[in-house]
């Protein structure tokens, strides 16, 4: 995983609550067996305007003009701004990978799924948690001015706006030492294996039953 | 102090070590793999040169891509026509092989969609935790286990370490008090409750359901209730253990015999809350207030009554709703205020981890039996959960009484819930599905689906739009006039 850097970047607003995992990346690209590659259909079904298929040349594909990262004042966009729930439905790993791989690396909205909460940290995208009003005013802030960019500092837990309006936010400590410091958790994890190897025992002692294979 | 509750036992029982900075290892006693989410968890362990911690607690089966037709699948793997989908499903069974790992291959009797197979092998215990790279892996909380459904990275963090690194969330209790009417299923419970606490209502929460009715389900019912508690944001969802749940898992293969069955039946009766057990939130729904539901929007909680309504977006007190409302309306080719029983229907699909068991089809059964699906419906089929299922059912007649009545017999898998295979929708049909999920291209480019039970399902293809059936013979006539 790469290091979470601090991030001037451009902004882009998706305007619609309760954004799921199919609509960022639709059934048929889950069909890969790589991790990578995802982001030319990011939001496929609001970005084309004709059904996409794995592996198909996106370059010669209708685009969907009023689909928001097709617009050209948000080319290049590395923060996407979005609504309450965002992430909801399956916990397909392939929304995080499509939308890293399209280049964003963080995300603001006023609440997140929980699994893909999971998912986006563990491959370096930073989910932003700010109030409903305040993510309001983004919005109004962003649709005002081309060329909008936020200042990420996750080091500080905060973001700085143009006018220099600073948002604090909330990160749990361990998600955000992985994220500064680019760390694979199951390393991290490993560290403990004596502690996984004496509560194992102690497990199978206590419920044998959970660890039984048929005849 | 309190007492804990269900979901608090079973966190505590696993917690290998709580760190200060509020994560904790859990020990994980199951895996349940599929092909679509584990291929990079392999390659990562492969690539880290990492070994499985414990290869027993794994179990593979191919679900989301296979086809359901009968002849494809008489021939195997070579029977997948999509070569994308071919690679992903001979990769579980090369990355099975290449470890060890147990697998039902595509055509072996015990194949089907996960959260069918676990439980019904005994596989899913009460008091395991359990985890799956699919989020309906709530499903198997109904057995009193804790069920996450995690991503790929987590699927390979538990291959490598037997632990989910996780942070303890909130208990919710969904208490649903007094008694179903006849023709009111899990399915409309589950799907009353993600309309009245909305589909974030259970985000950050383990959701336990309690209360009469929702003791009073068959393991085949709760299976369907905690399946869905993701729609309703929440991560977990759990049912206590009682009779019903010991009675469904004696005698299955995976399930503990003799000394150490009693043995563990004596510990399983302790995965109950503690009667003075604090709740963060608690919910209460009547069931008798709970009629057959039909979803009309893109949302699993844009639900209604099947004698309601489709809203009006203007009705909506908050701009972000009345947005999302309008948007729900044109992508499903609604009016406001149209009547639920108006919606006309292209396609029917039962089947999914949601309502693909004995007991789901056997409702369907009970309301196809002696009619024909409607002329206006182009497809109708039933996909059975896993090949027991569809072999009992067979043993009971139920698939002679679907082909004569007009429905297609299918093999098992995941089919049309998520279309990843070729049963899908065409673009602005509409579809009476017994899945879990309405989000828009879920069924296919452009389709539209309706969630709803097994019986609802089978109702609407007999008819060809969306009925009460409450209202038909197979159920009380003396349900008919309120209906």
């Amino acid at each position: 995983m790469k290091k979470f850097e601090r991030l001037e970047g451009i902004v882009a607003p998706l305007d619609r609550a309760n954004v799921d995992t199919d609509l960022i990346i639709p059934k048929q690209f889950l069909k890969s067996i790589k991790r990578t590659g995802f982001g030319v259909n990011l939001f496929d079904e609001l970005r084309y305007l004709d059904e996409g298929q794995p592996g198909q040349d996106c370059s010669q594909r209708p685009l969907n003009p009023d689909f928001v990262l097709n617009q050209p004042r948000y080319q290049g966009a590395e923060v996407l701004l979005a609504r309450r729930n965002f992430g909801c439905g399956s916990s397909r790993e392939h929304a995080p990978w499509a939308l890293e791989d399209f280049g964003f690396k963080a995300v603001i909205a006023p609440s997140f799924a929980d699994i893909f909460y999971n998912n986006a940290f563990k491959n370096g995208i930073l989910l932003i948690t700010l109030e409903e009003d305040v993510v309001d005013r983004l919005f109004t802030e962003v649709a005002g001015s081309e060329g909008y960019q936020l200042d990420v500092d996750l080091e500080n837990q905060r973001v700085i706006t143009p006018s220099g309006e600073i948002l604090e936010f909330e990160v749990d400590a361990f998600r955000k030492h992985c994220l500064l410091n680019g760390l694979d958790d199951i390393g991290i994890t490993l560290q403990d294996e004596d502690a996984i190897r004496a509560f194992e025992e102690k497990h199978r002692q206590q419920r044998p039953w959970l660890f039984r294979q048929p005849a | 102090m309190s007492g804990q509750t269900l979901y608090d036992k079973l966190w505590n029982q696993h917690l290998v070590k709580q760190r200060d900075d509020g994560t904790a290892l859990i020990y994980i006693d199951r895996q349940l793999l599929h092909e679509v989410t584990s291929p990079q968890a392999f390659e990562g362990l492969r690539l880290a040169n990492r070994k499985p911690w414990r290869l027993d607690a794994n179990l593979a089966t191919p679900d989301h891509n296979v086809p359901t037709t009968v002849k494809e699948r008489a021939e195997g793997n070579s029977g997948i026509k999509d070569p994308v989908s071919l690679i992903q499903v001979q990769t579980l069974d090369d990355n099975c092989l290449e470890y060890g790992i147990e697998e039902f291959k595509i055509n072996d009797p015990r194949q089907g969609i996960v959260h069918v197979v676990g439980p019904e092998q005994g596989a899913t215990l009460p008091g395991m935790t359990v985890v799956c790279g699919d989020s309906h892996t709530a499903t198997h909380g109904a057995f009193g286990a804790l069920a996450h459904g995690i991503g790929t990275s987590e699927v390979e963090h538990v291959m490598a370490t037997q632990c989910l690194l996780a942070q303890k969330m909130k208990n919710m209790q969904v208490r649903v008090e007094g008694e179903l009417g006849l023709g009111v299923t899990a399915k409309d419970v589950v799907l009353a409750i993600i309309g009245k606490i909305g589909t974030a209502g259970g985000t950050g929460y383990a959701i336990e359901f309690a209360g009469s009715a929702i003791e009073s389900l068959s393991m085949e019912g709760r299976m369907t209730v905690c399946n869905m508690a993701i729609e309703a944001g929440a991560r977990v969802g759990l049912i206590a253990v009682d009779d019903t749940t010991i009675d469904y898992l004696a005698e299955r293969p995976f399930a503990p015999t003799a000394q150490q069955w009693e043995a563990a039946v004596a510990d399983w009766r302790n995965l109950v809350s503690d009667a003075d057990a604090q709740f963060d939130k608690v919910v209460t729904l009547r069931a008798e207030e709970i009629e057959p539901q039909v979803s009309w929007g893109t949302s699993p909680e844009m639900v209604t009554g099947i004698s309601g309504q489709v809203p009006d977006p203007q009705a909506a007190l908050d701009d972000t709703v009345q947005r999302s409302h309008a948007r729900a309306l044109e992508y499903m080719g609604l009016q406001a205020n149209q009547k639920i029983t108006d919606i006309k229907l292209d396609k029917v699909f039962i089947g999914s981890c949601t309502n693909s068991r004995i007991e789901d089809l056997r409702e369907a059964a009970k309301v196809a039996k002696g009619n024909k699906v409607a002329g206006s419906i182009k497809l109708a089929m039933v996909v059975p959960g896993s090949g027991l299922v569809k072999r009992q059912a067979e043993a009971e007649g139920l698939d002679k009484i679907f082909i004569e009545a007009g429905f297609e017999w299918r093999e098992p898998g995941c089919s049309m819930c998520l279309a990843m295979n070729a049963d899908k929708l065409g673009a602005g049909e509409h579809c009476a599905s017994t899945s879990n999920r309405n989000f828009e291209g879920r069924q296919g480019y452009g389709g539209r689906t309706h969630l709803v039970s097994p019986a609802m399902a089978a109702a609407a293809a007999i008819a060809g739009h969306f009925v009460d059936v409450r209202t038909l013979p197979a159920n009380d006539t003396s349900h008919a006039q309120e209906a």
